[in-house]
């Protein structure tokens, strides 16, 4: 299939007072046209700064890629000028905010706010971008559309304004859109709302979509593929059948234990002891090893290589090594077809 | 589970509290709601942003005085006028657990001095060394430890943070603890750390819980029974598991098939219940049922009457008019 985005062994640091935190060390995925990846961890592992990255929207001063390759069709961001980069926000590659409280603009009508990039990308005249305004507005289902285009964003509740968020990110027909925990700021019935929302879209426009989510819930509904961050690293990835249903990572297995299931009998969750590293002075080697049960000595010193379970399935972890002892994941991370 | 035969520690009889909105308008917040909380049990209240649940948390432990109704605690009305040093009284029997542990912790205040508030509030330690002792205990009973006595909130992560919170809510031996989405602002791993704790305690200390959530899994997996609220009012309230299997309530219903499940599996064959639109303005809520401008059974008598709160089953309430014999009946 075409790779529509490669990123390759991408750092990202960050200088601050105390000196300088390494967000993201080493990711490397690809995205091909059309499908959805899931990016899942916890806060600080790095999923929201891979993403702002490719978008090039690290702050300037502190921030910045240190190493590695965005290709976008064959382009390079990492190294593209701030100019080249404005006419692929929006245009090429768009993004979804989590807080739908805070990424309109409360003094602009929401017409204005998506004719914006129609008027900027494709040179529409004002009346052209209005229609398609209008017309977007239908296709991510808010009611009256022909009324509302004039509104501004305080007279739409949290999940109509999400609504409209997507409709600003699909106005231009991105190839990529990138949704940064979508729907945490919604309720569960609103977050139903708009991850139907989003797979009726998908469907329709052939969007690829970078999904970054905490919830595996909202990753097994969304997403095709998927790929676990832990530290600043990717410790697993595969498609969601193989991380759901054949994790192979001690972390994933420990992110599956910990949600409480609706269908089982309540019995104590298994918790991950301890806290995610400090970035700042990340360990030797596996990130995880600190809070790993399984954990041996060579986990401290050396950073585990990705091994291939199958052709799309990769974990980084020294228990996949043919010298460690076999182990088995704990029946808390068994999911449904797996159990 | 035996739900008869028990003792109630807290009953809340048509609760209501209100709260002015501009010239005229009123907020119903919490709409005549009743419940019994007890001995030892876990009852978890769930529903979506703005339906109330916060609200009758904070009404109970008398943060915010009721618009009308009783809360009874072990039979004596919270609400009643007291004076300071029976107020005094009550408070050592029921403690909060906050929704955000950066902003309920000060932040000039060593942990020592956190943890210890209460504790020289009700005059509980005699000596100094005594008052250390005990918060000393109380950082490990929640599992922290004494060096962490002398620093400052920010020093600790969300999970430590809401620990320390936890060891606040401990520190005056309550028999009541009310936590008001504890776990929301805390990262999955963190999560199950919190609640292990939570139910750790309860098993040691006998305490009775009142958890409130928007997180429904969680909600299951800590509780023993579960009320539901929509605006206002109380729709369903049975045990969990109970809820889980048989949701009577249109509300209840959408709301279980709106969550997502972690099994791909799963959520490619489930068919969902999607509501339509936004919850409703509380300023000018709805006539007769409230939910019935979103509900895909509504009925006439839905908009005209309001339905009665009413046990369908042994031990499974809901105020719903598809449960009502009457109702249905008038209806054909």
């Amino acid at each position: 299939m075409e790779k529509l985005l490669e990123l390759d062994n991408i750092h990202v640091s960050f200088q601050t007072y105390g000196g300088e935190v390494k967000a993201v060390r080493g990711v490397s995925f690809t995205l091909d046209k059309g499908e959805s990846l899931a990016i899942v961890g916890e806060s600080g592992s790095g999923k929201s700064v891979t993403s702002k990255s490719i978008m090039r929207l690290l702050p300037n001063k502190i921030g910045s890629i240190k190493q590695g390759s965005i290709k976008f069709q064959g382009k390079d961001l990492a190294k593209a000028s701030e100019r080249d980069m404005e006419k692929i926000r929006g245009a090429e590659i768009s993004m979804i905010f989590q807080d739908p409280m805070t990424s309109l603009n409360p003094t602009m009508t929401i017409g204005k706010q998506i004719m914006e990039g129609l008027r900027k990308h494709q040179n529409m005249s004002k009346s052209e971008a209005k229609e398609r305004a209008v017309n977007l507005l239908k296709l991510v289902g808010i009611p009256n559309p022909e009324l509302r285009v004039d509104e501004y964003p305080h007279q739409f509740s949290g999940g109509m304004r999400q609504r409209v968020v997507i409709a600003i990110a699909l106005s231009c027909n991105p190839k990529v859109l990138i949704a940064d925990e979508p729907t945490t700021a919604l309720d569960v019935t609103i977050q139903a709302q708009i991850l139907d929302l989003m797979r009726d879209l998908q469907d329709k426009t052939g969007t690829a979509i970078i999904l970054i989510t905490h919830d595996l819930g909202v990753v097994a509904n969304l997403a095709q593929r998927v790929a676990v961050m832990y530290g600043g690293m990717i410790v697993e990835t595969g498609t969601v059948d193989e991380i759901f249903y054949k994790p192979k990572h001690p972390y994933t297995w420990g992110l599956l234990a910990s949600m409480p299931k609706l269908n089982a009998e309540s019995k104590e969750l298994l918790a991950i002891p301890g806290t995610p590293p400090d970035l700042m002075n990340p360990p030797k080697g596996c990130p995880f090893a600190a809070r790993c049960p399984y954990a041996m000595e060579v986990c401290l010193e050396n950073m585990p290589e990705a091994t291939d379970v199958s052709s799309s399935h990769k974990a980084a972890c020294w228990l996949l090594d043919e010298r460690a002892p076999k182990v088995e994941p704990p029946e808390e991370a068994l999911v449904g077809g797996a159990r | 589970m035996a739900v008869v035969e028990r003792e109630k520690l807290l009953e809340v009889k048509n609760l209501k509290k209100y709260f002015p909105a501009g010239k005229k308008g009123v907020l119903k917040a919490v709409d005549d709601v009743s419940f019994d909380i007890y001995k030892g049990e876990t009852l978890g209240l769930v529903g979506e942003s703005g339906c109330g649940k916060s609200t009758t948390g904070r009404t109970i432990i008398r943060l915010y005085d009721a618009t009308e109704g009783e809360v009874l605690y072990e039979g004596d009305d919270v609400h009643d006028k007291k004076s300071r040093s029976e107020l005094k009284k009550f408070n050592r029997k029921m403690q909060m657990i906050f929704q955000d542990p950066y902003a309920s912790l000060n932040p000039r205040m060593t942990v020592k001095d956190i943890i210890a508030e209460g504790i020289d509030i009700h005059g509980l330690a005699k000596t100094k060394k005594d008052r250390e002792n005990r918060v000393y205990e109380l950082l490990e009973t929640v599992g922290l430890n004494k060096e962490h006595a002398n620093r400052y909130p920010h020093e600790f992560s969300g999970g430590q943070r809401q620990r320390i919170g936890i060891a606040r809510a401990l520190a005056v031996d309550p028999d009541f603890i009310i936590a008001d989405e504890p776990i929301s602002a805390l990262d999955v791993s963190i999560q199950a750390q919190v609640v292990n704790l939570m139910m750790e305690l309860q098993k040691e200390r006998g305490l009775t819980y009142l958890f409130i959530a928007h997180d429904l899994s969680m909600v299951k997996h800590i509780s023993d029974r579960v009320g539901v609220m929509y605006l206002g009012n109380i729709v369903e309230l049975t045990t969990s598991d109970e809820l889980y299997e048989e949701p009577l309530h249109p509300y209840t219903q959408a709301l279980l098939s709106a969550i997502p499940v972690p099994d791909p599996e799963l959520e490619r064959s489930r068919e969902r219940i999607i509501l339509e639109g936004d919850v409703p303005s509380p300023i000018n809520p709805p006539s007769g049922c409230r939910f019935r401008t979103r509900c895909p059974h509504a009925m006439d008598v839905c908009a005209a009457v309001k339905p009665k709160w009413q046990e369908a089953r042994e031990g499974h309430w809901v105020a719903c008019h598809l449960y009502d014999e009457e109702a249905v009946k008038q209806q054909n």
